[in-house]
């Protein structure tokens, strides 16, 4: 069976026709800890395989978006002309990782390596029988137009009445939910080496900055529009005045007292485990240092 | 050649007796955003796994790590966690993932994971491995906007310590040992391979502020910092628990002596009328007596590790605190303009 990806000649059966009518238009969020797994897997390959295989484990939304969550590699064994992926390991793994969290099921395939070819095909109809629907994911780590691109694909069958000829993988949109990457900071996971995790100030100095050169850009560019530099555009104006109006309207004094109540606050807390402090170590000392005899 | 095969042969040796001090641990990000994943997803529930890696000089490697399956206190899992955790590191060795134990890690509440059993695994990891670290991540400080993770290892004079199976005041005095010597903790640096760091930095969105800057800005910290204080009273009334018992045995202590110096002053009346009356002076000490039975002195591993706690407590409250601090003064700088 050969793919295709651009020519659609012969008939072809849409899916959203065939299919109980909830996968018609697919999109594939990925979380990034996906592509950490791949590339890790890519890496570490054995020295003569050119690509890397592997599951993608995920959950499938109510409002047909999958979710892929997670991934394993599997080994294959890849010629010219026929493809062998091991299927004992694949199974394996997969009840191992059922056994943490049974809610992640497969999902899909992963690829790495710019496009789809004939081996892609068949591995591709294994894992269908595996999972209705499986997505294919491709993962450029070989930088083929100078820039990583991942792809999602679903296969659909080419037939010419009764014959299956072909199958075309057809695109379906990818959302990269950075969200926890975020959460961890780009910093620490895109540097090859990080000395240090930055604690809690080190954090909220880092944040302030930003926050302060956020505020000096909305400043130059207000001002070079009040000095008819730039044109004004109506839309960032309105964006900004509410920014500026989402600042609750408090009479000072009231405003002035919150703050004063709140700093008491931490300041009392502050004072408390201070003196907690205090108490450990005299207590210690107390404890070790008595001697009856 | 014999020259050359000779001194390789030293510098093994030499490796062997040495083992340079643990001072750094380096973790690659995919082994953090798992750890972070899988704490997550089970939160509340306290979760565990095996991290693998190398061990190099001073410089303890965490390559990968798998997550352990929640373990419902049942007999017949017992053998099937063993089993998974030997499926697991079989299917990683096939696809050339390191798969040398180096420790675990696992979730913890608010900073609460000074127990006794976390030094049991201790002491049952360090049998098998020279070297392993422990690594407690929290998951209720990632919504504050802070990468909570943090690598443990008991402290070389803990270890003797705690294989000499005893915990009086006199052995703790002679080597000087406080309860800040129990845990020592390990800064840890993240190293990515070159390829997922080029992915990395293509795939950001070019975004000045990220969501770690949204939840670090937030001013309710107040459930946060209740819990904790709850979590201090209820250790400091443990602590205080503690220290009645150690009073209680210091007052048996000074009972029984006083009670054997009675004692003794009566057998020596008695022997001193003996020898006025030419017979054999009786023994000065009898052991049969009950009160020269030696009373335990009870252990002061439960107070140390009670102590550290509190001390964490009060820890995390001051870092929360200072970040309330300069937030307050932020929205009181914004409302003035």
């Amino acid at each position: 069976m050969a793919a295709t990806s651009e020519h659609t000649v012969l008939q072809f059966v849409a899916p959203s026709s065939t299919a109980s009518g909830t996968t018609s238009v697919l999109t594939a969020r990925i979380h990034p800890l996906v592509i950490f797994n791949v590339c890790d897997c890519f890496v570490r390959r054995p020295d003569s395989a050119e690509r890397v295989i592997g599951t993608l484990l995920g959950s499938i939304l109510p409002d047909g978006t999958v979710d892929i969550r997670n991934s394993y590699a599997v080994p294959h064994n890849e010629s010219s002309d026929q493809v062998a992926v091991d299927i004992d390991y694949h199974h394996n793994m997969l009840a191992s990782h059922l056994k943490v969290n049974p809610k992640e099921i497969i999902v899909g395939w992963y690829s790495t390596g710019a496009g789809v070819n004939g081996g892609s095909a068949l591995i591709h109809d294994f894992y269908a029988r595996e999972v209705t629907n499986p997505i294919h994911l491709t993962v450029d780590t070989g930088f083929t137009n100078g820039e990583g691109t991942i792809k999602a694909f679903v296969s659909s069958n080419l037939s010419l009445g009764d014959r299956q000829l072909a199958a075309q993988f057809q695109e379906i949109p990818v959302d990269l939910r950075m969200v926890e990457a975020e959460r961890v900071g780009f910093d620490v996971l895109k540097a090859t080496a990080v000395d240090k995790l930055p604690n809690d100030l080190e954090g909220m100095e880092l944040t302030m900055e930003r926050l302060l050169t956020l505020i000096d850009d909305v400043y130059k560019y207000v001002d070079s529009v009040v000095e008819g530099q730039k044109s004004p555009d109506n839309n960032i104006g309105r964006i900004i005045a509410d920014a500026v109006a989402s600042l609750p309207k408090l009479p000072p004094q009231v405003f002035d007292n919150l703050v004063n109540d709140s700093l008491q606050d931490q300041l009392l807390l502050l004072y408390l485990s201070s003196i907690t402090r205090t108490q450990l170590s005299l207590a210690e000392k107390l404890n070790t240092a008595a001697q009856m005899l | 050649m014999a020259t050359m095969a000779r001194s390789f042969l030293q510098a093994i040796s030499k490796d062997e007796a040495v083992v340079p001090p643990l001072r750094v641990v380096q973790i690659e990000g995919l082994a953090v955003l798992k750890i972070i994943k899988h704490c997550k997803e089970f939160a509340p529930t306290l979760v565990t796994g095996q991290l693998l890696g190398l061990d190099v000089g001073s410089v303890l490697e965490v390559t990968n790590c798998f997550p352990f399956p929640v373990r419902d206190d049942d007999e017949e899992i017992e053998a099937d966690g063993a089993n998974y955790q030997l499926e697991m590191m079989r299917c990683l060795r096939e696809v050339n993932v390191d798969n040398n134990t180096v420790g675990w890690y696992q979730s913890t509440v608010l900073g609460s994971y000074q127990t006794v059993e976390l030094i049991e695994t201790f002491m049952n990891y360090q049998e098998n491995i020279k070297r392993c670290v422990c690594i407690i991540y929290d998951p209720s400080k990632a919504d504050l906007g802070v990468l909570a993770l943090k690598a443990l290892k008991l402290s070389d004079s803990f270890m003797e310590l705690y294989r000499a199976g005893s915990f009086t005041g006199e052995k703790l005095r002679e080597k000087n040992f406080s309860w800040m010597d129990i845990f020592e903790e390990i800064p840890i640096k993240v190293s990515n391979s070159a390829l997922v760091s080029a992915f990395m930095t293509e795939l950001e969105t070019d975004a000045p502020v990220s969501q770690g800057d949204y939840d670090r800005l937030h001013s309710s910290t107040t459930p946060f910092l209740e819990n904790n204080m709850e979590f201090l009273i209820k250790c400091m009334d443990d602590l205080s628990m503690e220290q009645q018992k150690f009073q209680y045995y210091y007052r048996n202590l000074s009972r029984q002596q006083a009670q054997q110096q009675a004692w003794l002053q009566k057998r020596r009346t008695e022997n001193m009328a003996r020898k006025s009356a030419g017979e054999e002076p009786l023994p000065e000490e009898d052991l049969s007596n009950p009160i020269f039975k030696a009373i335990p002195e009870p252990s002061r591993l439960e107070s140390f590790l009670i102590t550290n706690q509190v001390s964490n407590f009060c820890g995390q409250i001051n870092g929360v605190a200072g970040q309330n601090f300069s937030r307050l003064y932020l929205t009181k700088a914004l409302h003035e303009n």
